[in-house]
C-alpha cells in the first residue's frame, strides 16, 4: 500500500516540479534536445577527445614529458620532431600539454564532483528537516559567501601550503556553500509541495521521503549548477598552479607551465600561451555544455 | 523597509565576527609554528619563549582571538615576520593600488557589459545580439592571467605600446595622474575587465528583454512613446538586479585581483599576499584576507540597502 502510493506520487513528482510528463520520459526528451545542440554536441566531442587524450597521453604522446634536451630549448612551433615547439628546459610541448591535461582536468572535476555530493547532502538535510538544522548549516555558509571565491581558495591553499592535496581541499571548500545554498532553496520549495504531504500521510519516513521526492527533484537543478562550476574551477585551479600553490614541478599542468614559460614570453611568446590556451578551449568547453545542458532541461519554454 | 535595513545591517556585525574567526584560524591551518620563520631551530627554549611571548602566542586560543579583534579594530595588525614593520602600513599603501585598479577595470567592465547587453536585448536574435553572448561566453570562459599574459606578448613585446609591469617608471610606487603613470594601468585594468563585462552584459541582456516583453512596456509604445523614453523606464526597472550583480563584481574585482596583479608585478593587496604566501608571512597574509574580505562585506550590506531603497517591493527572508 505504502509502496504503492509512493511510487505513483515519484511518477507524478517531476510532472509537478519540472516538466509536463511525456510517455518518453524526461531524461529522454532532455537528451534528444541535447542531440539536437550542436554547439554543445561539439563541445561534448571536444572534451571527450581531450579526455581521452590525457588518459591515453603515455601511449600518445610523442616524447617523455620530463626529459629534455638542454640543447633544444624554446623551439619555436613547427620544429620538425617537436611540432608545438619545446619548454625552457628543452622538454617536447606536445608530450607535455598531453600529459598536463590529466592533472588539470583531475584539478578541475573533482573539487566540483565532492563539493556537488557533500553540498547536496548539507542542503538538502538543511532544507527537508528546517529549524536550528538549516540555521547552523545555511548561517555557516553565510560566512564562506562573505568571502570572494578566488581570495577564499587562495587563503586556504596559502595556509595550508602548496601541493595537489591541498589544492582540491581549499577549492572544494570554496565550492561547497553555493551548491548547498541551491539544493537547500530547492528543497524547500519541494518539502511543502502536495506530493510530498500525501507521501508523508501514508507514513513514508524521513529517509525515504529523501531519497524518492526529494532527490529525484533536486539533483538535476543542482547539476546543472554545478556544471557551471566545472569552468570556474579550471581556471581556479590552474591559477592556483600558477601561483606555485597548485602542483609541484616537475608534473606537468597546464597552470604550473604557463608559470614557468612566463619567463620566456620574450624569447617564445607563442609556445609559452599555449598551456593557457589549452585551459581556455577546456573552460570555454565546459561552459558552452553547462549552457546546453541547461537549455535543454528548460522544457516548459 | 527600514526595518530590514536595520535588520540586515546588524547582521552583518555576526558575520564580520566569523570572518574575522576564519581569517585568524588561517593561522593555525597552517602547519608547523606560525613563527617558524623567525625563530632559528637551535635557539634554546627560553628564547622560543620570550618570542612567543612578544607575539602572544602563549596565551589560549579565545583570548589571542579576543585581543586580535580589539586590535584590529584600533587598525593594528600586528608586525610582518619577515620584516618586523606593522601589517596595516603595508596594508594600506597596496590596498590603494589594488582600489585604483578595481576602479579602472570596474569602469570599462561594467560600461561594456551595460552597453552590449542593451543592445543585445533590444536587437534580440541580431548579429549584435550573438556578438554580445559570444564576448559574454568568452570573458567567463577566460582565464584572465593567461589573457593578461597574451596582452602582454601583444602590447609590449611585440608592438612596444605600453609597459608590462609595475606602476610607475620611477620605482617610487607613488600614483600620479599623468600619462606616464596612466599607461601602466591600461593593460591590468583591461586584463580584469572581461569577466565583469561578460557577466554584466548577460544580466542586462536577460533582464531588460523581460521587462521589454512586460505589458507595461507595450502599453508605453502604444501610447506612443519614443525609444528614449521606453529606455529610461527600461532602466529604472532593471537597476536593482544589476546594481547587485555589479556590487558583487566590484568586490570579486578587489578580492580577486592577485593573479592578474601577480602577472604585472602590480603593487597592489594581491601582490602583497603573494609575497606573504612565499615567505610564509601568515600575519600579513591574515592582515590583508581580513582586509578585503571586510570591504566584501561592507560591500554587500551597500549593495543590499541600496537595492531596497531602488525597490521597496524587495523582501528576503
Amino acid at each position: 500500500m505504502t509502496n504503492a502510493s509512493s511510487t505513483t506520487a515519484a511518477a507524478i513528482a517531476p510532472a509537478t516540479v519540472v516538466a509536463p510528463l511525456r510517455s518518453r520520459g524526461y531524461w529522454a526528451t532532455v537528451w534528444l534536445r541535447l542531440r539536437r545542440d550542436k554547439v554543445s554536441m561539439g563541445c561534448a566531442g571536444l572534451l571527450l577527445g581531450l579526455m581521452l587524450m590525457a588518459l591515453l597521453a603515455p601511449w600518445l604522446a610523442p616524447h617523455d614529458p620530463a626529459q629534455g634536451v638542454m640543447s633544444q630549448r624554446l623551439a619555436p612551433i613547427g620544429t620538425p620532431g617537436h611540432w608545438l615547439g619545446t619548454d625552457e628546459l628543452g622538454r617536447d610541448m606536445l608530450s607535455r600539454l598531453m600529459h598536463g591535461g590529466r592533472m588539470s582536468l583531475v584539478m578541475g572535476l573533482l573539487p566540483v564532483f565532492i563539493a556537488f555530493v557533500v553540498g547536496t547532502g548539507l542542503g538538502v538535510v538543511a532544507g527537508f528537516f528546517g529549524g536550528w538544522l538549516n540555521s547552523v548549516i545555511m548561517r555557516t555558509t553565510d560566512v564562506f559567501f562573505a568571502f570572494p571565491a578566488v581570495l577564499l581558495a587562495i587563503a586556504i591553499s596559502g595556509a595550508l601550503g602548496a601541493g595537489f592535496a591541498n589544492a582540491i581541499i581549499s577549492l572544494t571548500l570554496v565550492f561547497i556553500p553555493p551548491i548547498a545554498r541551491v539544493a537547500e532553496s530547492i528543497t524547500t520549495s519541494v518539502r511543502n509541495l502536495d506530493f510530498v504531504d500525501a507521501a508523508r500521510a501514508t507514513g513514508a519516513g524521513a529517509f525515504t521521503l529523501i531519497r524518492v521526492h526529494v532527490l529525484g527533484n533536486v539533483l538535476g537543478p543542482v547539476f546543472i549548477y554545478a556544471t557551471s562550476l566545472v569552468s570556474v574551477c579550471m581556471i581556479l585551479a590552474a591559477g592556483l598552479s600558477f601561483l606555485g600553490l597548485g602542483v609541484k614541478p616537475p608534473v606537468p599542468e597546464w597552470g604550473l607551465m604557463l608559470n614557468t614559460l612566463r619567463q620566456s614570453i620574450y624569447l617564445q611568446p607563442w609556445v609559452s600561451v599555449l598551456p593557457g590556451l589549452m585551459i581556455f578551449i577546456t573552460s570555454l568547453c565546459f561552459n558552452l555544455l553547462s549552457d546546453g545542458l541547461r537549455s535543454a532541461m528548460d522544457i516548459k519554454r | 523597509m527600514f526595518a530590514f535595513i536595520f535588520k540586515r545591517i546588524l547582521y552583518a556585525i555576526p558575520i564580520a565576527l566569523a570572518v574575522a574567526a576564519v581569517c585568524f584560524s588561517l593561522v593555525h591551518l597552517a602547519p608547523g609554528d606560525p613563527l617558524t620563520a623567525v625563530i632559528p631551530a637551535d635557539a634554546p627554549a627560553e628564547v622560543v619563549a620570550a618570542i612567543k611571548q612578544a607575539y602572544g602566542m602563549d596565551r589560549p586560543l579565545v583570548v589571542q582571538f579576543g585581543a586580535w579583534v580589539q586590535r584590529a579594530l584600533q587598525g593594528d595588525l600586528g608586525l610582518s615576520v619577515a620584516t618586523g614593520r606593522p601589517v596595516m602600513g603595508d596594508i594600506a599603501l597596496a590596498l590603494g593600488n589594488t582600489l585604483l585598479l578595481a576602479v579602472a577595470a570596474a569602469v570599462i567592465g561594467f560600461g561594456g557589459g551595460i552597453v552590449l547587453g542593451t543592445l543585445a536585448a533590444f536587437f534580440n536574435g541580431r548579429w549584435i545580439d550573438k556578438l554580445a553572448t559570444a564576448i559574454a561566453i568568452t570573458g567567463v570562459s577566460v582565464p584572465h592571467y593567461w589573457l593578461g599574459l597574451v596582452l602582454v606578448i601583444v602590447f609590449s613585446v611585440q608592438l612596444d605600446w605600453l609597459p608590462s609591469m609595475g606602476a610607475g617608471a620611477d620605482g617610487s610606487g607613488e600614483w600620479r595622474w599623468d600619462w606616464a603613470h596612466l599607461q601602466y594601468l591600461v593593460l591590468p585594468a583591461v586584463t580584469m575587465c572581461f569577466i565583469p563585462m561578460g557577466i554584466v552584459t548577460r544580466t542586462v541582456r536577460a533582464t531588460v528583454a523581460e521587462i521589454l516583453n512586460a505589458e507595461f512596456v507595450s502599453a508605453l509604445r502604444a501610447r506612443g512613446l519614443g525609444a528614449l523614453a521606453i529606455t529610461r523606464h527600461v532602466a529604472k526597472n532593471a537597476a536593482p538586479t544589476v546594481l547587485s550583480v555589479m556590487g558583487l563584481q566590484f568586490g570579486y574585482l578587489l578580492g580577486g585581483s592577485i593573479l592578474v596583479e601577480t602577472v604585472f608585478s602590480w603593487p597592489g593587496t594581491g601582490f602583497l599576499l603573494n609575497t606573504a604566501i612565499f615567505q610564509r608571512d601568515i600575519p600579513l597574509l591574515q592582515g590583508i584576507i581580513l582586509v578585503l574580505a571586510m570591504f566584501f562585506v561592507a560591500l554587500n550590506l551597500l549593495v543590499d540597502v541600496v537595492q531596497t531603497l531602488l525597490d521597496p517591493r524587495i523582501k528576503r527572508s
